[in-house]
């Protein structure tokens, strides 16, 4: 009878303490697979970087950095990509930054709550999420047929300012909306006016959060190539823009505007389309410097990021 | 009693002088103004789209009707004979699709599980911005991922894999969109009230059980959202279709050969030299425009799967 209870307790016992250890089991198990589901997301990115690494690091030199394109994949260079880079860079960002920065500081800070305030804000939503192929056919039929702006400098800009527009509006409105109240108040209770205010405080505030949105949306914009194949970017440029500075008066030149462009990832999306190895090999290293200016720019965001955090104290 | 009235009047013109006058005012309104017109800008951004879309594509259903654009299933608009059904490009941009999902609906909502319900807060921190990496990372270079590793990785398994096929770039459509799926699903998760999850531990639930039957389940429209916008995403992605799948637009569900997305094909026509006004200019337009009211569908309910977790708790 002692004997009998005994048993069934421990059988009792033993039967709960396997419900226990299994779901113990299966929890570690269900973590273990969490992880590794992470970490392949991790690892396939540094295949990706080592791959190219791999093919390309060997081929950057000073030649390959200020040579033009070339039919022989040796003599071949990415001179006129970068400096195309730049220049469509310093239009989208010339336009793209007062544009969105403004846009966002009306609907945080002047914005009535009315139905047109509503249609800009869904319609900020939806563009965010138009692909970017998109862009490059509207500014194909709109800026290259309808304003006759070529397909230039001048256009590559403007279609990336407005691809980026949404995400530069986004992420400042965030920024702003960081500010808390306390401080606008602050000022108006100083007699400041309301422009006296956003311009004197609210924006100097959330001007870290301000910068890493642009930063982070200009790197996505070094990037696309899409949009720009539509537009009918060239990628067989021989020669490079005509320089923006001169020795005569007035100094600076926008003829530059309207000379015909490549940019990093065309050249890259060339070379990739060729046949010959020796071409890839170049794509690689085109793809490199190009992996290598987005990668800092985010990195630069991140530490603008961190140090305003820190800074920040209300 | 002479000599108040005159302080007090002194006092009311200096007070009128410190006032607001006309000027800063005008200013103000100028600005206010200058800030509006900065946000309508988008709205003039969208009108161009549509404008432009509908205003090509209207050429282009002049001549073909929109019933043989849906079910031919032939896309071969810059042959002398002429087929224009859209049905192969959206079989090629669902397969790609299709197989984007395939992984990144188990890596992103795993992902997502783990860092939301298991990591401490240090490696959270460490892995967020290292994934936020992969969506950094241009497309033209998971283009050259897709076609020069992927494919030979995979051509090891299938040996008559060939080189241009939907397989490569699906997958690598889907790494990309991992982190847009993780990030919007854990988001969704971390808004779930601790004290579900605390009810759940309360009762004896382990960790696994409290993720998969508690915090899950109430984040599913959050995580629905995640998903959703990945969907648009990879609808959308051109680079790696255009360099790893190849561009004939072929019928096929296979993803072991190549066909052509309705982006690829937009990106084809546009490095040829089509005259400007011609058919073929006006069918990456009419292309175009499909594309956008897919990618729009899935926003729209992107959005609403978004807001109705928001409002949830």
């Amino acid at each position: 009878m002692f004997f009998a209870n005994d048993t069934d307790k421990r059988i009792e016992a033993g039967r709960h303490g396997g419900t226990i250890s299994r779901s113990k089991l299966a929890d570690r198990l269900f973590a273990l697979l969490g992880l590794l589901a992470m970490l392949s997301a991790l690892l396939a990115l540094s295949a990706l970087l080592l791959q190219l690494t791999a093919d390309g690091a060997g081929r950057i030199s000073s030649q390959f950095l200020t040579s033009y394109p070339s039919r022989f994949p040796e003599q071949a260079g990415i001179l006129t990509a970068w400096v195309g880079t730049i220049l469509v860079m310093f239009v989208t960002a010339l336009a793209a930054v007062p544009l969105g920065v403004g846009a966002a500081i009306y609907l945080e800070e002047y914005a009535p709550n009315n139905w047109m305030t509503d249609v800009i804000e869904i319609n900020i939503a939806n563009l965010a999420g138009v692909p970017s192929i998109v862009y490059g056919l509207m500014a194909l039929g709109l800026l290259v047929y309808q304003f006759h702006l070529g397909q230039s400098i001048l256009t590559a800009g403007l279609t990336l300012a407005m691809l980026i527009l949404p995400m530069i509006i986004i992420a400042t409105r965030e920024a702003i909306r960081s500010v808390p109240p306390h401080m606008r108040e602050a000022a108006y209770a100083l007699g400041a006016t309301k422009w006296q205010t956003v311009r004197d405080h609210v924006v100097p505030y959330s001007l870290g959060g301000i910068l890493t949105g642009l930063i982070l949306a200009l790197s996505r914009a070094v990037g696309e190539t899409a949009p720009l194949i539509t537009i009918g970017a060239l990628s067989f440029i021989a020669f490079l823009p005509h320089p923006p500075f001169q020795h005569e008066f007035p100094f600076l030149s926008w003829q530059w505007l309207l000379d015909p462009f490549t940019v990093l990832p065309i050249q890259m999306f060339n070379w990739i389309s060729r046949p010959q190895e020796a071409f890839h090999v170049n794509a690689a290293a085109a793809g490199l410097v190009l992996i290598v200016m987005t990668l800092a720019m985010n990195a630069l965001a991140i530490y603008i990021r961190a140090r305003y955090r820190k800074r920040m104290h209300w | 009693m002479a000599a108040d009235v005159r302080t007090i009047k002194a006092e009311k013109t200096q007070v009128l002088a410190l006032a607001p006058t006309a000027m800063p005012k005008l200013k103000e309104k100028g600005v206010e103004a200058a800030l509006f017109l900065t946000a309508a800008t988008s709205v003039a951004i969208t009108l161009g789209i549509v404008g432009v879309l509908v205003y090509e594509s209207i050429g282009f259903f002049g001549q073909v009707s929109l019933g043989r654009f849906l079910t031919e299933t032939q896309w071969t608009p810059l042959f002398a004979d002429p087929h224009y059904g859209i049905l192969p490009l959206v079989s090629g941009t669902l397969v790609t699709t299709c197989i984007a999902l395939l992984v990144a609906v188990p890596v992103g909502s795993l992902t997502a599980i783990y860092l939301s319900e298991y990591a401490a807060a240090r490696l959270r921190e460490t892995v967020k911005p290292a994934l936020e990496l992969l969506s950094a990372v241009p497309t033209v270079v998971y283009g050259y991922f897709a076609l020069l590793f992927v494919t030979p990785l995979l051509q090891r398994i299938w040996h008559d894999l060939p080189g241009f096929n939907m397989l490569s770039a699906g997958l690598v459509i889907g790494l990309m969109i991992v982190p847009y799926v993780s990030s919007v699903s854990e988001d969704a998760m971390r808004a779930v009230p601790r004290s579900l999850r605390e009810g759940a531990y309360a009762l004896g639930a382990t960790r696994m059980q409290t993720a998969m039957r508690v915090v899950f389940p109430s984040a599913l429209s959050g995580v629905a959202a995640a998903y959703v916008l990945g969907v648009s995403r990879a609808i959308g992605e051109t680079m790696v279709v255009a360099i790893a799948a190849g561009m004939q637009p072929t019928l096929t569900w296979n993803p072991l050969e190549p066909a052509a997305t309705m982006t690829a094909y937009i990106v084809q026509v546009s490095l040829g030299d089509l005259p400007h006004g011609s058919i073929g200019y006006q069918t990456i337009f009419a292309v175009g425009l499909s594309l956008l009211l897919l990618t729009l569908l899935f926003n729209i309910a992107g959005h609403v799967l978004r807001k109705r977790y928001r409002q949830a708790y």
